[in-house]
């Protein structure tokens, strides 16, 4: 009989814990490609305030379905919702973090950032239409370079993800002939071209085939100092990927509030803007005001504190007038 | 078979009554399995039919077209080149083993055999694309280019740039992955062969590759097909050791050296992102697929190894 009793007492006493413990406890799920940085985020929060805050990187579209099953307390999608569909499935939106897509080639001789490429000789290397690295269009765009006449490998990402959807949605924009026979999404049908699996997939595969361009994550890029390329931005200069072109990509692109900040980045008109840009979004559940006010101020945090920590990680951080407008958009929602 | 129940003893009840409910769990969970992959891609079936999934070739997630036929070419062709790898350097195994290894070999050989079965297969496939791949795209391809430039149908199997990241080098890593489950189960049915009757073949003179080849491979011919067939279902559901070797293309293409796709590979590289019902439900429709295809295989290999039991076991 002493031991029924104890036992119920100590189950009483857990239990009574986990109860208290769980409003402190935030449950996120969806896209892979912050995770990193919103676990840092969440590691140095919780040290500060004591919330918990569990992220599962389970992919964008497992993202999107967990918060519209209200499962979680946020989504995450590398993919913006469009207005119309936030509205449907009582929704809210805002960007998080930004990321990009670098185009990664392997040729000899020619150095990291060497190539110069615009919009439409890379729509044509990943159409086909461009065979041959000294294609009269490389060619002029590079002078001074030796670009040899070898077969240029395209290599993609076989995997959906939200890198590919980021770089066909630049392609289909800057790219008629990419939009008629292709399209844009997280996996599409490549007309040419091998697929890696993964970030890791795609630049072994870059690293490995001598003459081949293919496209990963700039996180990914930097960190394993791939040879990326310039690109030619749509003010018409050659740009760098870099913390700082990014930056003038957020700060240029048209994020508004009133669309739930539904935008892709790519081929902002900024000076020094980086084409191939994306924000990561963050979904929340318009009738939980409770669990989204904590999850906003979990943001708030973040943006306030979090900047070091997300380029030590290589994100680039939200520019500042676009953190504002986000703290627009709470109050407007009640959040904050 | 009659299920008896000793109903004096109510321990001998419970414990027939465990076995059934842990055999019959094992049913309801195939049973189960089949009916979420056929209302899952019910959607699919509708969309495409049959004829016209398992003949097309378009694989179009934005277009939301979706055909099965390259997935399908892509598995058959992996699954029966690491066939033609695999079955020769297994069988000749399986004879060193039973027939010819002095007896202090016959532990070590067959241990280091069952731990080549024991190694995830994403190991292989790491192994695969940093070690195996490289080797391909720099001797072997150009070699076998070089070796067959110019004959006729052979050379266009060859044909293209030697990437090392292609069909060939995928059979190869499947190949190595089944050569343990045929060596072993060829081991196992040539062990059944009496020793009498080997004895004989040598007492009226013939020689070691005459017993093999007249009386030992006779003997076990079924049940070595049996594992054959076992390894061909291994094959064909191997997924991370090919995704990563394979190129992920859905083309069919007529040279060894092109990339293609597998069936178990699409699924593991599309299901995650898979966001709209259609294309989501044509994964379905493709596992669903590849259910039949290998339960077909298995049901052939049951059959098989039942009949080489029932001749022998006499």
């Amino acid at each position: 009989m002493k031991t029924i009793l104890k036992l119920a007492l100590v189950m009483t006493l857990i239990f009574s814990f986990s109860a208290a413990y769980a409003a402190e406890k935030l449950n996120g799920a969806g896209a892979t490609f912050p995770y990193p940085v919103y676990s840092a985020w969440a590691f140095d929060y919780n040290k500060v305030t004591g919330v918990q805050l569990n992220y599962q990187s389970i992919g964008s579209g497992g993202g999107v379905k967990q918060i519209t099953a209200r499962t979680v307390d946020f989504g995450a999608s590398d993919e913006p919702l469009k207005p119309e569909a936030l509205a449907k499935e009582k929704l809210l939106q805002f960007p998080a973090v930004i990321g990009g897509v670098v185009p990664v080639a392997n040729l000899g001789n020619v150095k990291p950032g060497q190539l110069k490429l615009d919009s439409a000789s890379l729509c044509k290397i990943f159409l086909g239409d461009i065979k041959y690295w000294d294609d009269a269009q490389l060619v002029k765009m590079n002078q001074g370079l030796k670009l040899p006449h070898s077969e240029i490998t395209v290599v993609y990402r076989s995997d959906g993800s939200g890198t590919t959807a980021i770089f066909t949605e630049y392609l289909n924009g800057v790219c008629p002939a990419w939009k008629d026979k292709v399209g844009a999404g997280k996996a599409v049908k490549f007309p040419v071209g091998i697929g890696g699996k993964g970030n890791e997939g795609v630049a072994n595969y870059v690293k490995r085939t001598a003459n081949s361009i293919g496209y990963v994550e700039f996180a990914y890029a930097k960190q394993n100092k791939l040879d990326h390329t310039q690109l030619k931005n749509a003010a018409g200069n050659f740009v760098e990927p870099s913390f700082e072109s990014f930056e003038d990509a957020a700060e240029t692109g048209d994020f508004n509030p009133q669309k739930s900040f539904y935008l892709w980045l790519t081929n902002a008109p900024g000076k020094g803007s980086w084409p191939i840009a994306g924000a990561t979004f963050i979904l929340l559940a318009k009738e939980k005001t409770d669990s989204n006010k904590h999850v906003v101020k979990f943001f708030d945090w973040a943006f306030k504190n979090g900047d070091n920590k997300a380029k030590e990680l290589v994100y680039v951080p939200l520019p500042k007038s676009l953190k504002d407008k986000i703290r627009g958009y709470w109050k407007a929602n009640g959040l904050q | 078979m009659p299920i008896t129940f000793n109903k004096k003893n109510p321990v001998d009840l419970i414990f027939s009554f465990l076995t059934a409910v842990a055999s019959f769990t094992v049913i309801f969970l195939i049973i189960g399995i089949i009916y979420v992959l056929i209302s899952e891609s019910s959607l699919a079936i509708e969309r495409f039919g049959v004829i016209k999934f398992l003949t097309s070739t378009d694989w179009n997630p934005v277009k939301e077209s979706f055909g099965a036929l390259t997935n399908i070419y892509g598995t058959v062709i992996t699954t029966f080149l690491s066939l033609i790898f695999a079955i020769p350097v297994a069988i000749g195994i399986a004879i060193f083993v039973t027939e010819i290894s002095p007896s202090f070999l016959k532990g070590p050989v067959g241990v280091a055999i069952e731990l080549l079965a024991a190694i995830p297969s994403i190991i292989y496939g790491m192994w695969g694309l940093f070690t195996l791949s490289p080797i391909m795209s720099r001797y072997v391809e150009p070699f076998l280019k070089k070796a067959t430039d110019g004959i006729p149908l052979i050379g266009i199997l060859f044909q293209g740039m030697p990437m090392g990241i292609d069909i060939l080098t995928a059979s190869v890593i499947l190949s190595i992955m089944i050569i343990p489950f045929t060596a072993s189960i060829a081991r196992d049915s040539f062990n059944l062969t009496p020793a009498v009757v080997k004895e004989s073949a040598y007492a009226i003179g013939a020689t070691k590759w005459e017993v093999v080849k007249n009386v030992v491979i006779p003997y076990s011919k079924l049940g070595v097909f049996g594992g054959i067939v076992l390894s061909l279902g291994r094959a064909l559901g191997e997924t991370m050791a090919v995704a990563f070797v394979l190129g992920n293309n859905h083309r069919i293409t007529t040279s060894l050296l092109d990339a293609a796709a597998t069936i178990t590979v699409t699924l593991a590289n599309e299901f995650a992102e898979a966001d709209n019902d259609v294309y989501l439900s044509s994964l379905f429709y493709l596992a669903l697929v590849l259910f039949v295809m290998s339960f077909i295989t298995l049901a052939i290999a049951k059959f098989f190894l039942l009949k080489a039991e029932r001749k022998y076991s006499r």
